[in-house]
């Protein structure tokens, strides 16, 4: 099954799932970050540039800092977030899910450089499109990946519908392909949404007679797995 | 046990734990005695719902407490200032001296393609027009002029402030560059080094051949002692993350990279340190004309003896 799903095995012999974060999403922190880095240069600037060369000099430091340090800075300070990356909810870990550090912070993202070529991030998308994880250049040396934060899951919304149990216990992957089902669903066409409906509720192990309606059927089963209880909305 | 009971048994535990996590994250306090304990628990937890297939919203909430544990767990320590001190007084030259091959072949290739294209330019003085262009040729040749006027009248001090700022953010950028370029199995960082010893070389042959020598060495003795190093150990760290992919050992080629990447930090960090030093030098010192050119001479050899020995001598009896 296609899937962004990381899995670490921690010391104490349980598997965690991290949710790794594809190319448009890191795209669009990296344009966030952009924008406050431009925004930020700007700001600072202009109070410098009334101290002649002092100023001048000063300022092709705060050049460096926010081209060079930025994201080393922000990703060891700030829990593993640019301010880009904490608005979308993501963050560095390292490939077994602890907190980035220096070391890597500084391998990731000097090494952008090598992604940025030959242009336009071409190597660093190539080498995402082509790694489990979505692992750039940087990502690899440095050994890091870029997740979710949990917080992000707990928003799900599912098709509304009465919630009931599944008949049978499902593995998560079944019950992710259920959740997922209720999510997309609405946006199918009708009968695109049925006919995947009526492939997946017989293999649910229901009655016969349950199933005359099995797209309510699988949307009811998807609330009740993100925790909905009682009647439907 | 159903999941109702499961979750009715575990709700106080993990209510608990997410209380230490949110000590621990929110207000920075260090973990209590038995965050451990509740994280063992947790962990336990989340195995049993996986096992028992019970449902997603709670394996995702017993994953998402047992994750953030881990993250605390074994997160490593970012040593404070006490980390810093201890790099430079003794971690650079112990990681320089681990790394000693490639740091070799970074000041061979470096200093050797330097002077010989020095060296050839004393036979053959058209050569520089092969590595720079006329303009270039140009002005250095006003810049190091011993008889042109700026020699003469001092710069004033915000306009060496400018230089510094300059000089971090061209030069600094120019070794990360060096350095990030080294990971397509060291090809960038090897066609940075020889150019940079090609230009440099051509610079230095040209000036002395003409006769301007003594201006130009004068200026660039002092903080050439820290910059050259700085340009060297850039490379070094780029052939050392780029090696691995040439020559894996026992390792996949991507395990490879990765415990070979992290050798080279601390070479990077080094280089960063001596472009800062050699900024300052640069910007106050080696442009000042109030200084005689044998004092900058003498402070110039006394900078690489200094280095010289920092590289070589501090950390012997500590091991790696």
């Amino acid at each position: 099954m296609l899937d962004t799903v990381h899995q670490v095995e921690t010391p104490e012999g349980v598997d965690l799932d991290l949710r790794v974060a594809g190319p448009p999403v890191r795209f669009v922190a990296w344009l966030l970050d952009w924008l406050v880095r431009l925004v930020a240069a700007f700001v600072i600037a202009i109070p410098l540039f009334m101290f002649g060369g002092f100023g001048l000099g000063a300022f092709l430091l705060v050049m460096f800092v926010l081209e060079e340090l930025y994201p080393i800075l922000f990703e060891v300070l700030s829990n593993g977030s640019t301010p880009g990356k904490k608005a979308l909810g993501l963050h560095v870990v390292h490939a077994d899910g602890t907190p980035v550090g220096w070391v890597s912070s500084v391998l990731r993202n000097l090494l952008r450089t090598a992604d940025l070529l030959p242009t336009v991030y071409a190597f660093g998308l190539i080498s995402m499109l082509f790694t489990k994880s979505f692992q750039r250049l940087g990502d690899l040396a440095a050994g890091t990946l870029v997740v979710y934060r949990d917080e992000a899951r707990s928003k799900e919304v599912v098709a509304n519908a009465e919630p009931r149990p599944a008949p049978v216990g499902l593995r998560l992957a079944e019950q992710r392909a259920v959740i997922a089902f209720g999510q997309r669903g609405p946006q199918l066409s009708p009968a695109r949404t049925r006919e995947l409906a009526e492939l997946a509720a017989p293999l649910l192990d229901a009655e016969p007679t349950q199933i005359s309606e099995p797209i309510a059927y699988l949307y009811g089963i998807a609330a009740w797995l993100i925790g909905r209880r009682g009647k439907a909305l | 046990m159903n999941q109702e009971l499961f979750t009715e048994r575990g709700e106080k535990r993990w209510r608990a734990f997410e209380d230490r996590l949110k000590a621990i994250e929110i207000d920075k306090k260090p973990g209590s005695r038995d965050f451990s304990l509740l994280y063992r628990s947790v962990c336990h937890d989340l195995a049993l719902a996986r096992q028992r297939l019970f449902d997603a919203h709670l394996i995702d909430r017993l994953n998402g407490l047992a994750l953030r544990g881990h993250q605390h767990l074994y997160k490593t320590p970012t040593g404070g200032f006490s980390r810093v001190t201890d790099f430079c007084v003794r971690g650079l030259p112990i990681a320089i001296r681990a790394e000693v091959r490639f740091v070799l072949v970074a000041a061979l290739l470096f200093y050797g393609s330097g002077m010989a294209l020095a060296l050839s330019i004393q036979w053959f003085p058209e050569l520089v027009y092969s590595v720079l262009d006329p303009s270039m040729v140009a002005s250095l040749e006003a810049m190091y002029d011993p008889e042109s006027a700026h020699h003469l009248r001092p710069r004033g001090y915000d306009s060496d402030a400018a230089m510094f700022g300059f000089y971090i953010r061209n030069n600094v950028t120019i070794g990360f560059r060096t350095f990030a370029s080294g990971v397509f199995a060291g090809i960038g960082s090897l066609f940075f080094i020889l150019y940079n010893g090609v230009v440099l070389g051509a610079v230095a042959g040209h000036l002395h051949h003409i006769g301007f020598g003594r201006t130009f060495s004068s200026f660039v003795i002092g903080h050439g002692a820290l910059e050259l190093q700085a340009i060297v150990l850039s490379a070094a760290a780029g052939l050392r993350l780029g090696w691995p992919i040439l020559a894996p050992g026992h390792h996949r080629r991507l395990d490879a990279l990765r415990l070979g990447a992290k050798r080279a930090v601390p070479l990077v960090y080094g280089a960063f340190g001596l472009f800062v030093g050699a900024a300052v030098l640069e910007a106050f010192w080696s442009s000042s004309v109030l200084v005689p050119h044998n004092v900058k001479y003498g402070v110039g050899a006394i900078l690489w003896l200094l280095v010289g020995f920092y590289f070589v001598s501090p950390g012997r009896n500590h091991g790696p």
